[in-house]
């Protein structure tokens, strides 16, 4: 059985056979995309940006100001990521349910994807690359290393804002305290154990407590 | 580190492990200093800083974004499609749908059981919820999905299924030409099942639930195109870059060298990012059209519809019991669905109930059908935690109709062989019957269950609960291969071509070398998951990453040593079997005066380099290689609420040697985790009556566990048995056997708590409040 579902992993990548389709795809396919013959599209109309929709914003990150133009609609997630090119900041869902994209906004977690670029005018942002010393990981992120308090890591920067704002506000956290406060971020991977143990370590990190 | 003395790469004199001779595979490890001991990761820093650069941050020069237009309905003929709008609108660079000369290639719909269904990546027929129409790159992700939504498509809506009953009613309506049987229903069948009951002094009958799980990966599923002429570069969220870059390849029509897939960081998988989607295929023919990189990421909502699922299994079981504990036979069945295309519905939901206790009469049938929704995927463990559900849910009944304790009943039924396999071959080594008595005395089993039978019953009651587990897979195998590569100053590169989902794999073979070489683990840099650059591995899953290529760094870093002592014996001027290659220094064992470290030696500086090449050896013949679990734990009910607390949740495995304790304690947490999601919170609900269409398809409404929700105190205890003959490292498979028993654990709990079997899962408030309704009221 083991040989038989070992071969159905192997098997996957070899999935299709090459009937047919190779004759109509292949290089196919790329000529008849190269020759323009696509539906409806003259790249001479293409505009990158409609005047009327863009604003222009001040925004202070991680202690320094990007003045940019934006498209109202824009997320400050989405300039994070795509126009500053700040993506420890991650995108799980775009929608407010999985806390990947958490930042600090004047020192309290928010959603960077509920949070339109325009309305972070004024705030101090603090993104996970903030949390850094010239390449230096913060006591946050340190704890996490200590305590293995990730898997993937793709939630993990969010997790760490979220734990940073957590600290800020209650450098002593109770478990219970620290429970409720990282659960609006989640962690599909399951290290929330592992979390709760970087609390007391970040905790103790940030009093300045080294070692041990 | 450049303030590090190099001497102290290595921590000389300290025994490495004996370096066999050319040929001769390296002997099971003795006592490890290095593997085992709880390490951080080898990539902590990236992780955790956000510097690691996953597929959906790859940013490239010129890049743009696609967006999949997706069928709104469970099951329509596609008329129209209609982009011309859409194609003026700002930003707009490509635009690819069914009409498209050259962008509509055969998309085939396969399961891993071979069955294969041709389609085409946009379709005439949208058979489930999510399947792709059209797609579109532009400017910004806003202005794709302005440009998608200005798509007119036509489409008529046809009658769908959205309940896996109904499908095989009479004039039920055919999800395909060929009928709504995936395929013939598969029957296995041992001994004399008949009979069996018939020898039975208890037999027990129950049908069970398991509803439709979603992966939920946090990073959502997605990859960016680049090409540069003819050669294609696909960042692709992925646990196997080869198994991507073949199926891209041959969809559409290239020469593999001509793709090359890096999935060097991936922000999880869960068995559904094992292969490519279609989504990949339409950013690299957007990128094509518009000549520029694109970037695709799937939304949150996508990918609840469209890449794969656990399915839901609607299970029966009859089991029959001699007042000793006796198994003397079992009936299953169930009937399960993958979806609107093959995709092994029922693999593997039977396993347990065939081979994880002693049974000599066994029959199963597994009926997989089509319905109206999303195809279904691997999914941690597949099959295993629906068919535990069952399984370990009637053991604890029929221990309980024959008064005997849920452990003993089931130590009594240990096999130290695989039943259903041809020949029943043994198991290299089966650590159930520890898992269960050791498990059992770490959680104070007995002393708990005491307790509670002596505490007055009030509304809010505590239980324990037992389940055992064991994953079919697990062993690893061939093929593998992995370079290692030594530098002049003794420092190391490994090159693997598998992929660090999260697991640790990394770190693993980084301490694997380390013991191997003497060599500091954090002075080993690692290139993994490239199909450009690293070597050839298969997908990351099955839970036989690390038993796979952990034996082939060993093999690696042996053929190093081996080169080192040949260049050291003519540097020294002696013979090979004089030398003794301890850590960091090589030593004629003749004239312990005649010494070299690594990085002195003329030889090797002359080189350059030493590379040794690694493969993965042959699993052992005739002996079984798989992992086992028991766990345990104990919950507060509440009769009024049908709250559940998890207090503590205790997981003893076996599988094998532990590689690095802190990755592994991380793992099973993880799993345990997940399949608290399975048992509580989780089910994919589908509006089966009006539209077909799935209504929860949010962290709202569709329930990804929380710290709120995991066990107050969790307990990782490793039963790590000997296995000499598993592979040269003696791991199995972890990532999926922690999460088997977890939702039959819960249930078992809850019923000893409170009387109730809760044999559908997801155990809600709602849920346990109406099975409670039906008690009567005491206490």
């Amino acid at each position: 059985m083991d040989h038989e579902h070992n071969d159905q992993e192997s098997k996957s990548s070899q999935g299709l056979t090459r009937r047919g389709f190779l004759q109509t795809m292949g290089t196919g396919a790329v000529a008849a995309a190269t020759s323009g013959a696509v539906a409806g599209i003259k790249k001479a109309q293409a505009e990158t940006i409609v005047p009327e929709s863009v604003i222009r914003v001040d925004l202070t990150i991680n202690g320094l100001r990007h003045r940019l133009v934006v498209e109202a609609r824009w997320t400050l997630l989405f300039v994070l990521r795509e126009k500053l090119g700040l993506a420890a900041t991650k995108v799980g869902c775009d929608r407010g349910e999985c806390g990947a994209c958490t930042v600090l906004m004047d020192g309290v977690p928010r959603y960077a994807c509920q949070t339109l670029a325009v309305e972070a005018q004024g705030f101090e942002i603090t993104t996970s690359e903030g949390l850094m010393d010239a390449g230096k990981l913060g006591p946050v992120q340190q704890a996490f290393v200590e305590h293995d308090a990730f898997q993937c890591g793709y939630c993990t920067p969010g997790q760490v804002m979220a734990m940073e704002g957590l600290l800020r506000l209650n450098p002593t956290p109770k478990p219970e305290e620290v429970r409720l406060g990282m659960s609006g971020n989640l962690c599909r991977c399951g290290a929330y154990e592992h979390i709760f143990r970087a609390a007391g370590r970040a905790a103790e990190l940030r009093r300045g407590k080294r070692g041990g | 580190m450049a303030d590090q003395p190099q001497n102290s790469y290595y921590l000389e004199g300290i025994p490495v492990p004996e370096t066999p001779k050319p040929g001769e595979t390296p002997p099971p490890w003795k006592k490890t200093r290095i593997v085992g001991q709880p390490v951080p990761r080898v990539d902590a820093y990236e992780r955790v800083s956000g510097t690691a650069v996953y597929p959906a941050d790859v940013s490239l020069p010129g890049m743009i974004y696609g967006a999949v237009l997706r069928c709104p309905h469970a099951h329509a003929r596609v008329i129209k499609v209609d982009t011309s709008r859409a194609a003026r609108m700002p930003g707009v660079r490509a635009l690819i749908g069914p009409d498209t000369p050259g962008a509509n290639p055969v998309w085939t719909w396969a399961s891993y059981s071979g069955l294969k269904v041709a389609s085409k990546l946009f379709d005439a027929i949208c058979r489930f919820e999510g399947d792709a129409v059209a797609a579109v790159a532009a400017d910004t992700p806003y202005q794709a999905w302005d440009a998608a939504r200005a798509v007119t498509v036509d489409y008529e809506p046809l009658p769908f299924i959205s309940d896996e009953h109904q499908a095989l009613n009479p004039g039920a309506p055919a999800i395909h030409p060929t009928g709504n049987n995936v395929e013939p229903p598969k029957v296995y069948e041992r001994g004399d099942v008949a009979k069996g009951f018939t020898e039975a002094e208890v037999t027990l009958e129950e049908s069970y639930r398991t509803e439709c799980e979603i992966h939920v990966p946090l990073e959502p599923h997605g990859c960016v195109a680049n090409w540069e002429g003819d050669r294609l570069t696909l960042w692709e969220s992925t646990q196997g870059v080869y198994a991507v870059q073949s199926r891209v390849a041959e969809i559409l029509g290239l020469p593999f060298s001509k793709v090359r897939v890096i999935g060097t960081y991936m922000g999880g998988g869960f068995g559904s990012k094992l292969q490519p989607g279609k989504y990949t295929i339409a950013a690299i023919l957007l990128a094509r059209l518009a000549g520029r990189p694109v970037k695709m990421t799937l939304t949150r909502e996508e990918t609840y519809l469209s890449v794969g699922n656990r399915p839901p299994a609607e299970m029966k079981l009859k089991a029959g019991v001699r007042k000793d504990g006796t198994l003397t036979a079992m009936d299953f069945s169930c009937l399960a669905t993958g979806g609107a295309y093959p995709a092994d519905g029922t693999s593997l939901v039977d396993w347990l109930v065939k081979d994880l206790y002693l049974c000599p009469n066994v029959r199963s049938t597994l009926t997989d059908v089509y319905i109206n929704a999303g195809p279904a995927r691997p999914f941690r463990a597949p099959g295993h935690p629906q068919g535990a559900w069952a399984l370990e849910q009637m053991m604890d009944a029929l221990a309980a109709a024959i008064g005997m304790d849920p452990v003993d009943f089931r130590v009594k039924n240990v096999p130290l062989f695989s039943q259903s396999r041809p020949g029943q071959p043994p198991y290299t080594s089966t650590g159930l019957k520890a898992c269960l008595e050791e498990g059992a005395k770490a959680f104070g089993w007995k002393e708990a269950r005491a307790r509670i039978a002596a505490t007055p019953k009030s509304p809010r009651r505590r239980g324990v609960g037992v389940a055992a587990g064991m994953w079919a897979a697990g062993s690893g195998r061939p093929p593998s291969t992995v370079m290692v590569k030594l530098f002049a100053d003794g420092s190391v590169n490994l090159n693997m071509g598998a992929s660090d989902l999260g697991t640790g794999t990394k770190t693993i073979m980084a301490l694997v070398l380390a013991e191997e070489l003497g060599v500091r683990p954090d002075l080993i840099q690692i290139e993994s998951a490239d199909t450009g650059t690293t070597q050839y591995a298969s997908p990351s899953g099955g839970s036989k990453t690390v038993p796979t290529e952990a034996p082939a760094v060993r093999a690696a870093a042996v053929s190093v040593k081996q080169q080192l002592m040949e260049i050291a014996a003519k540097d020294l001027k002696t013979a090979v079997a004089d030398l003794d290659f301890q850590a960091g220094i090589i030593v004629s064992r003749s004239d312990p005066s005649k010494k070299l470290r690594l990085q002195d030696l003329p030889g090797l500086k002359q080189a350059g380099v030493a590379v040794g090449i690694g493969y993965r050896g042959p699993n052992p013949a005739d002996k079984i290689v798989n992992p086992f679990a028991a766990q345990f734990c104990e919950v507060e009910v509440d009769l009024y609420t049908g709250e559940v607390k998890i207090f503590r949740f205790l997981a003893a495995q076996d599988s094998g040697r532990v590689m690095n304790r802190l990755t592994y304690d991380n793992q099973v947490f993880g799993g345990i985790t997940m399949g608290v999601g399975l048992a509580m919170t989780e089910a994919r609900i589908l509006d089966g009556r009006h539209t077909g269409k799935m209504v929860n398809r949010s962290g709202y409404d569709y329930k990804v566990p929380t710290s709120l929700d995991i066990p107050l105190n969790q307990v990782s205890l490793p039963i790590e048995l000997e296995d000499p003959l598993a592979n040269t490292v003696g791991a199995k498979g972890l990532g999926e056997p922690v999460t088997v028993p977890t939702a039959a654990v819960l249930a078992n709990a809850i019923f000893h708590a409170t009387g109730v079997r809760v044999t559908s899962t997801p155990m809600s408030p709602v849920q346990l409040c109406r099975l409670f309704a039906t008690l009567k009221k005491e206490g």
